[in-house]
């Protein structure tokens, strides 16, 4: 029983990796509906901007709140150079671009940073939390600033006029765009949002798994995976997916023998397929409804 | 923001492109075909190993072209269905003695089967949700090839040597050309066969379900039944060209066939031109050759400039080499015209 409830705390404390990256992915699904495969490269790249930062002497939180800025800035930009023109592509050449994005985002970040790996300090320190040997101060922290970064979402979807505005510019672009709102401009701050979402999740993600061009690969697909499972519309659904999947992939590896470390990967794309194919709206979704 | 509904995207999955769009006259095909047949004889052997592989990317291509442009289905597991295909080929050399000649259908028929299969689940996702599911598939290929219950068979991460068939009949001509014309052949084979696939039947009943699936069961199309036997059919061409490339390699290894190679062949597709089986050879040169143009541009930068070129693509030709063509042909009549 202690070594169950060990393994689930410890998945809990992994899964807030996947929750904060499903969160991400979620916001830019809600914004342009499409996955941004890239969305892990361009985390990578604003936790980079962050560690430059504090190499040149920017105190921590500072640096936290520039590289914030500075995916804000460049998830709006990207949206506007690069992916407005392609609005009305079709899927397909927006998936194209999303893997360009990707070859560019990582390389450009291997020639400027090269691949060696790089420690990232955190501002939580790393002792045991709670006298627990399986969840550090970091890891707790993480798991904090996931829920609370829940929280400020949903307040500003429910009670702010741009998040109104964004969400109907998201469920009904046309009848928006009637009353006012700017759609496009919407997407944009979506992008925008996305991105400044993903720094995070690349900041807190960086001192567990180092800093190095390569370090989303992974985590991206558990993202994938556990916004899949809490459904792709809905932010709370993708953090709950996260932990979910960060228990279920220990548990796995833990108690079935066979699966050990080198299956965990094919579990969390069997974890994929099995959700999509049983309840492809996710746990929190919602069913996708198509007008004839 | 639970409260968001539903988007209604607008864009369409796959752009719709007419039957008769899909190939190439019969001029432009002879032409084609004798370079294809006169090109390998002046050139040295690394060159000619370079084209089989071009031919062998293609033939994958084309197969991904079946299933997204033929039924309009995304798929980013493609590479899966070619290591299957790979393998095959090559246990059945390695481990059995066959015929590398006889491996090839075997590979086919497995991978089609594979293919239907997997279609099944696949019947109930469309668009980015497919993508998604068949992203997974590609990704958990190379652990499964490494697990440990088929290592007797499969080698494990080592993978397994592939012996390289000598020519037949004493033909005085080298392996690597010997196995250029082999490639040839089945390349050639499959591609009228799959001209056909589209034209028939099936392969209307592949479109009509690709441009409106409600109006193609509507219009009594078994959409369940055509939308897997799309994907059985295009997993079976991959594995032919998955069992060729074991051959030509002469090796087959679990990291050989990762995500990389899927989007590779996805990315062909998309700048051969969605729909179009001729420009299968010219997305397939595209990803063979680009990242080496790419290197010697810039070696830290490759993975940029490729990025940087399919952007080029993507804005200034979206439509890919079709476009190229259409815009050539048009040139050409107005010559001839003036």
């Amino acid at each position: 029983m202690e070594l169950f409830i060990n393994q689930v705390l410890a998945g809990i404390a992994t899964g807030a990796i996947y929750a904060c990256m499903a969160l991400a992915v979620v916001m830019i699904y809600q914004a342009i509906d499409h996955l941004n495969f890239a969305q892990g490269e361009m985390a990578m790249f604003s936790t980079f901007i962050a560690w430059q930062l504090m190499q040149w002497g920017v105190p921590y939180w500072w640096a936290f709140l520039l590289t914030l800025a500075f995916a804000f800035a460049g998830g709006i930009l990207i949206e506007r150079l690069l992916f407005k023109p392609l609005a009305k592509a079709p899927v397909l050449t927006n998936v194209a671009g999303f893997i360009a994005l990707f070859a560019i985002v990582n390389s450009v970040a291997g020639l400027v940073w090269d691949f060696t790996i790089k420690p990232f300090p955190t501002p939580f320190g790393s002792a045991p939390f709670l006298g627990s040997q399986l969840i550090s101060t970091h890891q707790a922290g993480m798991i904090g600033v996931t829920v609370g970064l829940l929280i400020l979402l949903y307040l500003f979807f429910q009670f702010t006029r741009i998040g109104l505005a964004m969400r109907a510019a998201a469920s009904l672009p046309e009848s928006a765009r009637l009353v006012g709102i700017n759609t496009s401009w919407m997407i944009a701050l979506g992008w925008g949002m996305a991105a400044a979402i993903g720094s995070i999740a690349g900041i807190l993600i960086a001192p567990v798994v180092f800093l190095e061009p390569n370090m989303m690969g992974g985590v991206l697909i558990y993202g994938f995976a556990a916004a899949v499972l809490g459904g792709l519309t809905s932010p709370l659904g993708a953090v709950v997916g996260g932990f979910l999947v960060g228990v279920f992939e220990n548990l796995a590896g833990t108690y079935i023998p066979e699966i050990g470390n080198e299956l965990k990967l094919p579990i969390a794309l069997a974890l994929i397929i099995t959700v999509l194919v049983l309840k492809p709206a996710g746990l929190f979704g919602r069913p996708i409804v198509k007008r004839v | 923001m639970s409260a968001v509904d539903e988007v209604a995207n607008d864009a369409p999955p796959v752009e719709a492109v007419p039957k008769r769009a899909m190939t190439l006259g019969t001029g432009a095909s002879l032409v084609m075909l004798a370079l294809l047949i006169i090109g390998p004889m002046f050139v040295k052997n690394f060159i000619v190993f370079q084209l089989t592989m071009l031919l062998i990317y293609a033939l994958a291509v084309l197969a991904l072209n079946i299933l997204t442009g033929g039924s309009g289905q995304f798929s980013l597991g493609q590479s899966a269905f070619y290591a299957v295909g790979a393998y095959t080929s090559a246990i059945l050399m390695e481990h059995f003695g066959v015929n590398y000649v006889l491996t090839l259908p075997v590979a086919g028929l497995i991978c089609f089967g594979f293919g239907f299969l997997f279609g099944q689940p696949a019947l109930r996702l469309s668009g980015i949700y497919l993508a998604l599911a068949t992203f997974a598939l590609a990704v958990a290929m190379p652990q499964l090839l490494k697990l440990g219950v088929f290592e007797h068979w499969t080698g494990g991460v080592q993978g397994l040597v592939v012996t390289k068939p000598d020519a037949p009949f004493g033909l005085p001509i080298s392996q690597d050309r010997w196995l250029y014309y082999f490639t040839l052949t089945v390349a050639i084979g499959i591609y009228i066969a799959s001209v056909n696939l589209l034209k028939s039947r099936s392969g209307r009943a592949f479109m009509a379900i690709r441009d409106n699936e409600i109006a193609a069961s509507a219009m009594g199309v078994d959409v369940a039944l055509y939308k897997t036997l799309a994907f059985g059919v295009s997993a079976g061409i991959t594995g032919v060209a998955g069992g060729l490339g074991a051959i030509a390699v002469q090796f087959v290894a679990p990291d050989s066939y990762t995500i990389n190679l899927a989007i590779a062949l996805f990315l062909g597709m998309v700048v051969g031109g969605v729909g179009w089986l001729p420009g299968s050879i010219v997305g397939s040169a595209f990803i063979i050759f680009v990242p080496n143009i790419a290197e010697g541009i810039s070696k830290g930068l490759s993975g940029a400039v490729f990025g940087v070129l399919l952007f080029l693509v993507i804005f200034l030709v979206p439509h890919g080499a079709r476009q190229v063509a259409m815009v050539a042909q048009h040139m050409l009549g107005k010559l001839r015209k003036g």
